[in-house]
């Protein structure tokens, strides 16, 4: 079936909330609305308000309370209505719910998902445009995705409801619509922490994850006849896929992480870090990064294009990779 | 109140109304690019407590209150070209809508954290008490707002210090889809001031002389060293939560109701039972607020958008050189 990337984490979300009565959205605007984008049209219907949950303004309470819902065993959704908001549920996340099981011993789980709209591109400004996986990539304890396809958008939500563990999960809202393609019918999950080999090459690997991660395979079509370039989809950010980057690097002997969120500190630095370090004697050429400059994102159309990282930052990154 | 004071304030509710149909307007045509949170039947609210305050006070408005901007003496100019994102505007383009604030003009911008400005206010409010100065912080929040918790650490500190601050809760029914009866269990948000050690009260907030009443007490009360107020206004958007929203989640019944008691009209009312030209005002006033929002939207249209690199400014006093080569 046709699906576009947030339809089909509403279908996640549906299929879960059916196949399993303890998993439950908590959410501002969640239920008779839907979320303001829709991600979850007709679930408060079909599941009742007790399980599609219209939450107050009170992001610390939509996660402190999902993890009290986790301790006697409920999986709940914490929507964030933008994922910028998620710094306003910050101590719960990196106090509370990473810290949860490590505290006790490994006494219980904390089976939450964090999720919401992620990413710029839209105009959005300060507020409605971040990137913010690097403060969570930092902490030990959590889990973090982010799809870059309607395939990966339902498995790895499924794959986050089911988990264990505390998951934050991007999910980018300049692909919401703008994404439509084939998934199957049937029920699948995206395992977390396997990256998805795209594209095969010789010459260089290029790993990325959201818009850029698009831009990369568009560079890797249209520049097939001067380089022969690899992709990896990362979809998990922690854990990362160490094997898959590493033994591409080792094929290529070149690096280019790309990425939407700032540079600086960004999850690029810590794989350019790693692969450095292992990978020195397999390496052709420095490991590059192209990321968002250090700066907020602007709202201004020409700002925030200077910022973000597009089609040309990304050729050009490409290119300069490949003369090495 | 003198037929000049009278007029005044009619000529505030109409520039505010004016000028966000204008915007709604704009947007249709797709000539705005980010959100438009219409304050459309608020209007009473942010005028009757800008227009009671002075210009060394300051203002925390909430991202529907753009007339506040407007009353505490905002350029209506530079006001146009913040919303068009233009390099004129408060933040040069840097953040949308109402992100910007007029410093000079006692106006702190917000985030779009709700409830963030909060905290701000009273720690602005602790230091014109502490230097004896007799400014008075008014911060705007809407009940949606209230839920968070900086909303109850900036009350609990500002009553702790009997602080300088009135809060001013707009209580418009619906945050976003979210009625009252799913964000708070108490009868009032007025009521929770009693538990910071504060005076609260609720107001017709379509009533602009209830509002003007209120606001003029509870600023007194904070200029004089007496502490906080907690004011809930009561109230009601007419348009959606942005202009995306086609606010399905209400009646339509309920929005007739409060457009009854619609507070231009009220007020039209009120000049009219002091035995004003009610039609000679109207006319007038809806030419010379035409005549301003047309100003400030040439203004705003002629102003450049930025150019890519200027992204990188204002970020430190002294720029740091992020991209070292
Ligand atoms: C911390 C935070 N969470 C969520 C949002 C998204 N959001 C923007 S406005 C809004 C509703 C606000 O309601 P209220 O405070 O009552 O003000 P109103 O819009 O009704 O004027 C929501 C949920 C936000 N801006 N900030």
């Amino acid at each position: 079936m046709q699906v576009t990337y947030i339809e089909a984490i509403r279908q996640a979300m549906e299929e879960e909330m059916a196949r399993d009565p303890n998993v439950m959205l908590l959410g501002e605007d969640v239920g008779v609305l839907g979320g303001p984008f829709k991600a979850s049209a007709g679930l408060q219907e079909k599941f009742g308000p007790d399980r599609v949950l219209d939450m107050p303004i009170s992001e610390s309470m939509i996660v402190g309370g999902g993890v009290g819902l986790a301790v006697q065993g409920m999986r709940p959704i914490c929507e964030m209505q933008f994922i910028d908001f998620i710094s306003c549920a910050f101590d719960q996340i990196v106090n509370t719910a990473a810290t949860l099981r490590y505290r006790h011993g490994g006494q219980t789980a904390c089976p939450i998902v964090v999720r919401g709209p992620s990413g710029g591109g839209v105009h959005g400004g300060l507020y409605h445009s971040q990137n913010p996986e690097a403060w969570f990539f930092h902490v030990p304890g959590l889990k973090v995705v982010a799809p870059s396809t309607a395939y990966d958008a339902k498995g790895l939500l499924k794959a986050a409801i089911r988990d264990d563990d505390p998951v934050i999960y991007f999910e980018h809202k300049f692909f919401y619509r703008r994404i439509k393609e084939e998934i199957p019918e049937d029920d699948y999950v995206v395992p977390i922490g396997q990256a998805a080999l795209r594209r095969e090459g010789r010459d260089l690997t290029v790993v990325a994850y959201g818009p850029p991660f698009h831009a990369a395979m568009k560079a890797a079509r249209d520049m097939e006849k001067e380089v022969d370039i690899e992709v990896i989809d990362l979809r998990t950010l922690l854990p990362l896929d160490w094997g898959t980057i590493k033994s591409s690097v080792r094929k290529t002997g070149k690096l280019l992480v790309l990425h939407e969120a700032r540079l600086t500190g960004g999850v690029g630095a810590e794989i350019a870090a790693r692969v450095a370090q292992d990978c020195f004697e397999d390496l052709d050429g420095p490991v590059m990064r192209l990321a968002a400059r250090d700066t907020h994102t602007p709202f201004a159309a020409a700002m925030e294009d200077y910022v973000l990282p597009n089609q040309d930052k990304v050729t050009e990154a490409i290119r300069k990779l490949a003369a090495y | 109140m003198t037929e000049q004071k009278d007029r005044e304030l009619y000529y505030w509710l109409c520039l505010v109304r004016e000028f966000e149909s204008r915007i709604s307007a704009l947007d249709k045509q797709g000539k705005l690019s980010g959100g438009v949170y219409s304050g459309k039947g608020q209007e009473a609210v942010t005028v009757g407590f800008c227009h009671a305050l002075r210009k060394d006070d300051w203002i925390f408005p909430l991202h529907r209150d753009l007339g506040a901007f407007l009353v505490k003496g905002s350029d209506p100019k530079r006001l146009m070209a913040q919303i068009f994102g233009r390099r004129d505007g408060f933040s040069k383009g840097k953040d949308s809508y109402l992100h910007g604030g007029d410093m000079g003009n006692g106006i702190f911008g917000a985030t779009s954290m709700l409830g963030a400005t909060l905290p701000v206010a009273a720690g602005m409010a602790f230091k014109f008490k502490a230097r004896g100065e007799d400014s008075v912080a008014v911060a705007f929040f809407g009940e949606g707002a209230s839920s968070r918790g900086d909303v109850h650490e900036a009350m609990n500190f500002a009553g702790v210090h009997r602080l300088p601050v009135v809060f001013v809760c707009e209580n418009n029914f619906y945050a976003y889809s979210t009625p009252n009866n799913l964000q708070f269990a108490a009868d009032s948000l007025a009521e929770r001031a009693r538990g910071y050690g504060f005076k609260g009260e609720i107001v017709n907030g379509n009533d602009l002389h209830s509002v003007l009443d209120s606001a003029r007490k509870a600023i007194a009360r904070a200029r004089k060293g007496e502490g906080p107020t907690l004011v809930e206004c009561k109230t009601y958007r007419y348009h959606g939560h942005s202009e995306h929203d086609r606010a399905e989640y209400r009646e339509q019944e309920e929005v007739i109701t409060w457009e009854s008691r619609d507070p231009v009209m009220l007020w039209e009312v009120y000049l009219g039972m002091k035995k004003h030209d009610v039609e000679a005002i109207r006319t007038e006033t809806a030419e010379k607020v035409r005549r301003v929002v047309e100003e400030a939207v040439a203004f705003a249209e002629a102003s450049p958008p930025p150019e890519g690199p200027e992204a990188m400014d204002d970020l430190y006093a002294m720029p740091i050189d992020t991209e070292v080569p």
